[in-house]
């Protein structure tokens, strides 16, 4: 790193047609950042990001020579990519490079406070300058990867994950801890909205996975270590038998599913004869009986109960505050199977609010039509199911009808119960990846990175991430397989070098920092006649968990250093309005 | 007041609140770090000695795709960072901490507002 006051640092601020220099005077800003030490170059451009802005900022970095750029103008999230880009064309390392927000931090903002957003906006560029002016050239951390991939599940994402990488070309491990493939769907009978007995869906992937040479099924096996990084990790899975697999994988694919929420005893009658779960009628009516027989019962009526286990109040403890997707659909689709085998069958559905989106509201309307009848209850008063002369008895206020309360004697209830996250604790501990407050796989971001977790080459899929119906979990398996193919057929990718760095000078071994570190990317090393401690850059995600504990201030994250930071903490402090 | 914000999460939610128009006062400024577990307490110290009445945390909160104790390791960071305060003659009560996602517009402009009444009352003379 060059001495910050012998850099040269070029500043753009712009203008946003309008958006910024309607509130903010950027000449001003412009003007201001110009005396600053080791600024040498100033722009106020209409919009920095068009073509011709981006020509003339190319044109100043090389002709001035510039080591920095600054680019005030809107959110990073928009333009971090294009400016970092712009830099690198210049032959400027685009970690030299720092963007500055001062339309949806500032101008838009502070629309009513001109004079206070033209300071603000001043303060914002002196600390990007102040940052610039401490920054180093920072190159990406590339890697190698290896054409293989480990899939954790044999359930329909899983099977489908494996079958699609197999299509490009990635020998795949496929690893199921139960003694058989096919998961959840296995048991049940007709799926919607095309009637595919599950069953058949399953065993006609497991014939595929079969058929290829290139993938590998593992049974009664589980993954019980995972070490290096993406592109190669290094894993062991344990078989039943206790033998020891060691692996070398460039991705994983995590597809591990979820469980059926079991409810507790008496919670809406559940132990009563005759009151059963959603997926217990599934499996009943897999064998398509006729007549409607279950328990030796003729039925000639169900009430269905929905959102059992779902949409629960989240000061209940049991942290199932989620709507569960497939339910309705499911439960409207049931009824549907019920009907064609017997129309004479009374179904009542006890609901909360139906949620059959897009092309299952069919599903709803089928039910509807087949005679179904919906009865809305509310969750301060949730239906009531008991036992009487052995015989069930459910009692319901329909908000419907304003509340009044209706008495139904069905010969069979159904629990609509939703999904529960699998006790994954053992494998969150070897994968390190996060879980949310849900207890489902967390990905990095809900709608831009859907199938990527923060640790890389690490992916979830189907409903290990989160309640989905079959098409949703596939969707998520060729989302994940399209990641995991283009980090593997390239044979390399590139990690952010923004990750934490230790100072061996000022480092003492405390070992704070390696039991702050969720990744395990800290290690002990020799540094002269001492121990001190070293990140591997690799496993660094950079989120800087290390950085508090330190009592030296050894270990900063790159980009953020102390050094960065408490400049710009004085340089705003200077500027405050 | 300078709030400290993440890059993944929190950034989104006060970028949100300037997309929306969402109006606080235009002495609140930001500087964003990966994680707000990475915040060191120094950085909160010589915020104040350098002359802010406040540090707000826009914190991860549950939300945060790094560590999912992300609410307690912030509020480790944010305990130390009180008794250092404290222990240099500020008051604790200038440091905040509230979690900010990626969508809490409003909640961010409601915290900025909230806590700058906080400020200002605090440091006002007393009357009477």
């Amino acid at each position: 790193m060059t001495d910050e006051k012998s850099r040269r640092i070029g500043v753009v601020v712009c203008q946003c047609g309008g958006n910024i220099s309607d509130y903010v005077d950027t000449e001003k800003v412009r003007e201001a950042a110009s005396h600053e030490p080791g600024v040498v170059s100033t722009q106020v451009q209409m919009f920095a990001c068009s073509d011709a802005a981006q020509q003339d900022a190319i044109r100043e970095i090389r002709e001035k020579k510039l080591d920095g750029i600054v680019v005030c103008s809107c959110s990073p999230k928009l333009h971090l990519a294009t400016f970092r880009a712009m830099a690198e064309r210049a032959g400027l390392n685009p970690y030299e490079y720092t963007q500055v927000n001062i339309r949806e931090q500032c101008s838009w903002a502070h629309t009513h406070d001109p004079a206070g957003a033209t300071a603000k906006a001043t303060g914002l560029v002196m600390a990007g300058i102040a940052r610039t002016a401490r920054s180093q050239p920072l190159e990406p951390i590339r890697v190698e990867t290896l054409p293989q991939a480990l899939v954790l599940g044999a359930g329909v994402a899983g099977l489908r994950s494996a079958l699609a990488l197999s299509d490009l070309g990635i020998s795949v491990h496929l690893v199921e801890s139960s003694d058989h493939a096919g998961g959840q769907v296995m048991r049940w009978g007709d799926l919607f909205p095309h009637d595919k007995v599950g069953a058949e869906l399953v065993a006609s992937l497991v014939a595929e996975v079969g058929r290829r040479e290139n993938i590998q099924l593992y049974l009664g096996t589980e993954l019980v270590e995972k070490s290096g990084r993406v592109g190669a990790f290094s894993v062991r899975l344990r078989t039943f038998t206790g033998d020891q697999i060691p692996l070398k994988v460039g991705a994983i694919v995590v597809a591990t599913g979820f469980e059926p929420y079991t409810p507790k005893p008496d919670e809406f009658g559940y132990g009563l004869p005759g009151v059963i779960t959603l997926p217990e009628l599934k499996e009943a009516l897999a064998r398509r009986p006729k007549p409607l027989v279950y328990g030796g019962r003729e039925i000639r009526s169900i009430a269905y109960i929905y959102c059992v286990g779902s949409r629960q109040s989240a000061d209940d403890g049991t942290g199932h505050a989620y709507c569960s997707r497939y339910c309705c659909s499911a439960t409207s689709h049931i009824s549907t199977v019920v009907n064609g085998l017997d129309a004479s069958v009374k179904q009542y559905h006890l609901f909360r609010d139906v949620r059959t989106y897009g092309k299952y509201e069919a599903l709803y309307e089928s039910a509807l039509r087949g005679g179904s009848l919906f009865l809305r209850y509310g969750e301060e008063a949730p239906p009531v199911v008991r036992s009487q002369d052995g015989a069930l008895v459910v009692q319901v206020k329909d908000r419907l009808l304003g509340g009044e309360e209706v008495e139904l004697r069905p010969d069979l209830v159904v629990l609509v119960t939703g999904m529960v996250p699998r006790d994954n604790a053992a494998l969150t501990r070897v994968l390190k990846i996060p879980v949310g407050q849900d207890g489902f796989f967390r990905e990095v971001h809900v709608k831009l990175r859907p199938v990527e977790t923060v640790v890389d080459g690490v992916f979830i899929v189907g409903t290990a991430q989160g309640p989905k119906n079959v098409a949703e979990s596939v969707q998520s398996a060729l989302a994940a397989v399209s990641k995991a193919g283009a980090l593997l057929l390239k044979g390399y990718v590139d990690l952010d070098p923004q990750v934490a760095k230790v100072d061996p000078n000022l480092c003492v071994w405390c070992d704070e920092c390696t039991k702050a570190c969720p990744y395990g990317a800290i290690d002990r090393v020799a540094y002269g006649d001492k121990e001190v401690a070293e990140v591997n850059p690799i496993l660094c995600k950079g989120e800087g968990a290390c950085v508090p504990v330190c009592p030296k201030q050894a270990v900063s994250v790159l980009g953020y250093t102390h050094e960065q930071v408490t400049s710009m903490i004085d340089a705003l402090a200077k500027e405050a309005v | 007041m300078l709030v400290f914000s993440t890059n993944a999460i929190s950034d989104m939610g006060i970028d949100l609140a300037g997309s929306s128009h969402l109006d606080y006062a235009a002495s609140v400024e930001v500087i964003s770090v990966p994680c707000s577990s990475g915040i060191h307490p120094e950085w909160i110290l010589r915020a104040i000695r350098a002359g802010f009445d406040g540090v707000f945390i826009a914190a991860d909160g549950p939300e945060c795709s790094y560590v999912s104790d992300c609410v307690e390791r912030t509020g480790r960071v944010v305990a130390e960072a009180q008794a250092l305060l404290e222990k240099s003659g500020y008051d604790a009560g200038r440091l905040k901490m509230a979690a900010i996602c990626s969508v809490c517009a409003e909640p961010f402009v409601h915290h900025m507002r909230q806590f700058g009444d906080a400020l200002a009352s605090a440091s006002a003379p007393a009357v009477g």
